[in-house]
């Protein structure tokens, strides 16, 4: 029993940054139809600052909570400008293109910022100093961490935030209208560049606050680190349906349950035939099964809470 | 014809680079090394070349001779960014450049389709590093390494954890890399041969940081010991989650885990990990303090690789002069025969290419450090 | 001197021009840029294989790899000592991209009713599960040696004669990578001449028309389903055709060979050279082939001239082919050598572009 406990709650944590991940490529996908595959990497960038930022914080002495915001708040800055930056210079010009274009430009960028960070921060892992509470606690048999504790409640206060700004704010119609028909919205007077732009920053933003909740939940981070992350995200936003936040959030806890469930009962279910080396087909097979029966993902509308 | 004169014009130009004169009298002996000279195992492959690179000039600083004439020994190195293909292109480039011998590559997935271009060519090569049993049993007779095999460390691994620490109840994971399977294979082999029960078999990636999911089945099987066939990247995280979990259970794996970072990564958790690597420790080895030294005044400290590498070179060069010729052909036979003591212990090999007396040490993090406990030599 | 003959007395200069070639190459620059060249003709392979899939029907197709790894591990099987069997090629190398194109067939299905950027996935997963079989197929019963891989697969024979050996042929000496060089070159122009004539073929317009409006097409008679899965299964036969030939001419395969990398570093071939168009296609496949290889002498000057390598050539590497993504998209979106069609469809202005860009690739509305 507490090992099942113990992987569902495996499988919480590890969907619950799938979910933050994947709500930055289902906003900007709802509005733009644009898959930003560089968005992992955006994330990666976000641990590394936050790295950046405590190394120094740590050699000023400074204690460990002002640290803590200091660098999240460091982490979000930098992304946000990284997001619009990437929106400005790679896929603005680029709206109005086919759409394989801003894909490639995606792969491109997310290249590039991979390399660049490699120049920066070099090839090898680098810890996370452990500045976040260390304490461990025992739920229903299952052990969790403090860490792994404000993952869940981050996650669930993010996702919130978020529709409460989609739902009710002037920003989160005008993204609303934008992804109905960008055309008619900006006949409707909204300003369509600062909305998109707004997106990426809010997107950045999350990929930030996910990036440094992975490095401090694994205690490392690495270039190559956004690019799985990414996959995997994007793979979740899929799952519930591109495009929609609460698909996002249901998409990325199912694959992390999924992965965890599957990697722990996948030799039962095969009588010991497959294992924990399949556990990644497990979570495709189900991506595959669930899109053949729902084109569209679990969630499927295309775009932001069309209505 | 203005594009032909410019390719010819750009091809003079490349060999010109090519082939520079020698700096020193007599006749150059071109010695290929090759290893990922760039890329994230970039520091192990730059550790390999500079202890090849100390060889080369030590040896050319004593004016050596083979056959009675004046020769001068030059490193060409290249870079295979650890991967298969380039590496098969790169092996044609160093071919091409009329190498005698290679020192390389460095992991199995280079060597093993490399191996096949040096013995076409009729080339010597000595591997310092791959592992892998396969490398030296494709019935090439160009193929050597200085460093146990993984069939060796694994065996070696197995005995350690049954019978000095006493595990009854293990549990294996690997990374799905050729390394990494291989040394977990041959570590099942080996302790189930001895009588232990392995209660549960667990697979992850050479990617992955996430090891909760296998970490749990594993808790569900109460092992004595979890053996992990993999690299550091993967091993910090998955001991530090193991003590999150509330595993207790020793940790042991093979040279991929331990590294210094190792250690960073894993944090206090670290504390009583076990390791092996093939070779004696630095200190141990025969001229071991005295090779520190100098390698470390000229390249800094010493990643890994260094000493094996500097070996192989000398004992390419000890197989020349006595067969007094840098035709392969010639030196080959001559090599196979070879009885040195070098910087990492004694030097023979057997009808395969292996080494004779492979030794492998045993370590253990303690206080932060890893710690020898005790070295196996083959029996 | 008419058209006719022009053109005729061109293909005669081409063709001259790459039968020389490898020797060339081989004497002015040494047997290590033929095997390059060698390299560059199997990803122009693959990438043409790719084409006919993202090209010409539009269908974004990320794990494309699979199918050169499932070329490259069926000929492996079916020529080494893994199981003892050493069949000649000319029966592995057709049946290895049958085989591929059945694997086609088999993601084609389910898939059929996905729109491009969740099909984009499901290939890409497709892809990782291949991959993943490919590694651990070694138990419970070893069929693929796992992360191990194959070795000692055997060189093409034909005859006696071993395209894996040197020989003294006509007086010269000539190596195996320039024996490869004919076979890979004779297998691409086939692989060209299918492009070619698929290109203006019903069938070839059919894929066109699902690529700029599947709705349409389907009203206009076009039977998308069957037109859309002859287009996975072509793809991947040049793909399984592909892994054959580097099989044998690899001696070894092992399952990181065929990883995503590889499929985006396919896609990105195309992209450049000119999606949909034959010649910008290979000259993609060639750019990206030998610019890696070019770079390493940025390597060796930096050694030369500063003593040391300031900045590492494979971080350049990669830094510049993220940089040549993102700067061909912004400036020249079409590729470098284009079709004329593709072309106009990207000058085109005003009105007509809106519309024309509304309904390019997007098969889904």
């Amino acid at each position: 029993m507490d090992i099942l406990a113990q992987q569902i709650l495996n499988g919480l944590v590890l969907g619950s940054i799938y979910a933050v991940v994947a709500l930055g490529y289902t906003m900007v996908y709802g509005i733009l139809e644009l898959i930003n595959f560089a968005h992992g990497e955006v994330t990666m960038m976000g641990a590394m600052v936050a790295i950046s930022v405590i190394g120094l914080g740590l050699a000023a002495g400074l204690p460990a909570l002002p640290l803590i915001v200091l660098a999240m708040l460091a982490a979000i800055a930098a992304c946000m400008l990284l997001g619009l930056g990437i929106e400005r210079f790679a896929y603005r010009p680029l709206r109005r293109a086919p759409r394989l274009a801003p894909l490639i430009t995606a792969i491109g960028m997310s290249i590039l910022l991979q390399n660049i960070a490699m120049m920066i921060w070099g090839k090898q892992y680098i810890p996370f100093p452990p500045v976040f509470p260390q304490g461990e606690h025992r739920i229903l048999g299952a052990h969790v961490t403090d860490v792994q504790i404000i993952i869940l409640i981050t996650t669930v206060l993010l996702m919130l935030a978020l529709t409460l700004l989609v739902k009710h704010t002037r920003l989160g119609r005008a993204m609303r209208a934008i992804a109905q028909s960008q055309p008619v919205a900006q006949l409707m007077g909204v300003n369509v560049n600062a909305v998109v732009a707004a997106t990426f920053a809010i997107g950045s933003a999350l990929a930030a606050v996910a990036g440094v909740l992975v490095a401090a939940n694994y205690g490392q981070a690495q270039y190559y680190m956004g690019f799985l992350l990414g996959l995997k995200a994007f793979s979740a936003a899929v799952l519930g349906g591109i495009g929609n936040i609460a698909g996002a959030m249901l998409g990325g806890l199912l694959l992390g349950l999924i992965e965890s469930l599957g990697a722990g009962y996948i030799g039962q279910l095969t009588g010991g035939f497959l294992g924990s080396n399949y556990q990644d087909v497990f979570a495709f097979f189900v991506l595959i099964l669930v899109l053949v029966f729902r084109p569209s993902g679990l969630l499927g509308e295309r775009v932001v809470e069309r209505a | 014809m203005k594009a032909l004169s410019l390719a010819v014009c750009a091809a003079l130009f490349l060999t010109g680079c090519g082939h520079k004169a020698s700096d020193q009298g007599g006749d150059v002996v071109k010695i290929g090394l090759a290893a990922p000279l760039t890329g994230p195992q970039a520091q192990l492959g730059q550790d390999m070349a500079n202890g090849a690179r100390l060889a080369v000039d030590e040896i050319n600083a004593g004016h050596p001779q083979i056959g009675g004439k004046p020769v001068t020994f030059r490193l060409l190195a290249e870079d295979d960014q650890a991967d298969p293909k380039t590496a098969t292109n790169v092996a044609q480039r160093l071919v091409d450049d009329g190498v005698a011998a290679v020192i390389g590559h460095m992991n199995s997935g280079t060597t093993i389709p490399a191996s096949r271009i040096y013995y076409q060519a009729g080339i010597a090569q000595i591997s310092p590093s791959a592992t892998a049993v396969k490398y030296t049993h494709q019935g090439f007779d160009t193929a050597f390494r200085v460093m146990a095999n993984d069939a060796q460390q694994g065996t070696v691994l197995g005995d350690f954890a049954v019978k000095t620490l006493g595990a009854h109840r293990i549990a294996i994971i690997d990374d799905r890399t050729a390394y990494g399977q291989g040394l977990a294979d041959q570590f099942e082999r080996t302790v189930k041969a001895l009588g232990a029960d392995v209660v549960d078999r667990e697979y992850t990636t050479d990617h992955s940081t996430d090891f909760m999911a296998i970490l749990t089945n594993i808790k569900a099987k109460k092992p004595d010991l979890v053996f992990f066939g993999g690299m550091d990247p993967q091993a910090g995280p998955m001991i530090r989650q193991m003590r999150q979990l509330g595993i207790s259970a020793k940790f042991l794996g093979g040279d991929g885990v331990r590294t210094p970072q190792f250690i960073t990564l894993a944090g206090p958790a670290a504390e009583g990990a076990y390791a092996s690597t093939p070779g004696l420790p630095i200190g141990k080895m025969p001229k071991g303090p005295e090779f520190q030294a100098k390698y470390t005044a000229k390249y800094g400290p010493i990643q890994q690789y260094a000493p094996y590498a500097y070996d192989a070179v000398y004992v390419l060069a000890g197989a020349m002069e006595k067969a007094g010729s840098a035709d392969p052909k010639t030196f080959l036979p001559v090599l196979r025969q070879t009885d040195y003591q070098g910087v990492t212990g004694p030097i023979r090999f057997d009808a395969n290419g292996d080494l004779t007396q492979g030794a492998i040490t045993l370590y253990q993090v303690q206080k932060g450090a890893w710690v020898p406990l005790q070295t196996f030599q083959k029996h | 001197m008419n058209a006719r003959k022009r053109a005729w007395l061109a293909a005669l200069a081409l063709g001259l021009g790459l039968a020389v070639l490898p020797f060339a190459l081989d004497g002015l620059l040494g047997p290590y840029w033929v095997r390059v060249l060698d390299f560059a003709l199997l990803y122009a392979m693959l990438a043409l294989g790719l084409n006919i899939v993202v090209g010409y029907a539009g269908l974004l197709d990320l794990g494309y790899i699979a199918f050169y790894g499932v070329g490259a591990y069926l000929y492996a099987l079916l020529a080494s000592p893994q199981f003892g069997i050493h069949w000649p090629f000319w029966a592995t190398l057709p049946l290895g991209a049958a085989l591929a194109a059945l694997f086609g067939i088999l993601l084609g299905t389910p898939t059929l009713r996905l729109r491009g950027d969740y099909l984009a996935i499901v290939t890409l997963g497709f892809g990782e599960i291949i991959r993943i079989f490919l590694n651990n197929l070694d138990a419970p019963v070893n069929i693929t040696n796992g992360p191990q891989g194959i070795t000692a697969i055997d060189a093409v024979h034909i005859g006696g004669f071993s395209l894996g050996r040197r020989h003294e042929l006509l007086g010269m000496s000539v190596p195996s990578t320039v024996l490869y060089y004919y076979l890979f070159l004779i297998c691409m122009l086939v692989v060209v001449f299918i492009s070619l004539r698929l290109e203006n073929s019903r069938i070839g317009r059919a894929w066109v028309a699902i690529r700029e409006d599947e709705v349409a097409a389907e009203a206009m008679g076009v039977p998308t389903r069957n037109i859309k899965l002859l287009a996975f299964a072509m793809g991947a036969s040049f793909g399984g055709l592909a892994g054959g030939l580097f099989a044998s001419f690899q001696g070894f395969v092992s399952p990181e060979s065929f990883n995503l990398m590889e499929s985006i570093m396919i896609l990105c071939m195309i992209v450049l050279g000119g999606m949909g168009h034959i010649p910008g296609v290979i000259l993609g496949a060639v750019l990206l082939t030998v610019l890696p290889e070019a770079l390493r002498y940025v390597g060796d000057l930096q050694r030369h001239v500063l003593g040391r390598v300031v900045v590492d050539p494979a971080d350049l590497r990669m830094l510049l082919f993220g940089l040549a993504l993102v700067l061909m998209m912004r400036f020249r979106p079409a590729g470098l050598w284009p079709s004329r069609r593709r072309q106009r469809e990207f000058s085109a202005t005003g009105d007509v572009a809106e519309q024309e860009q509304a309904s390019l690739f997007d098969a889904r509305r």
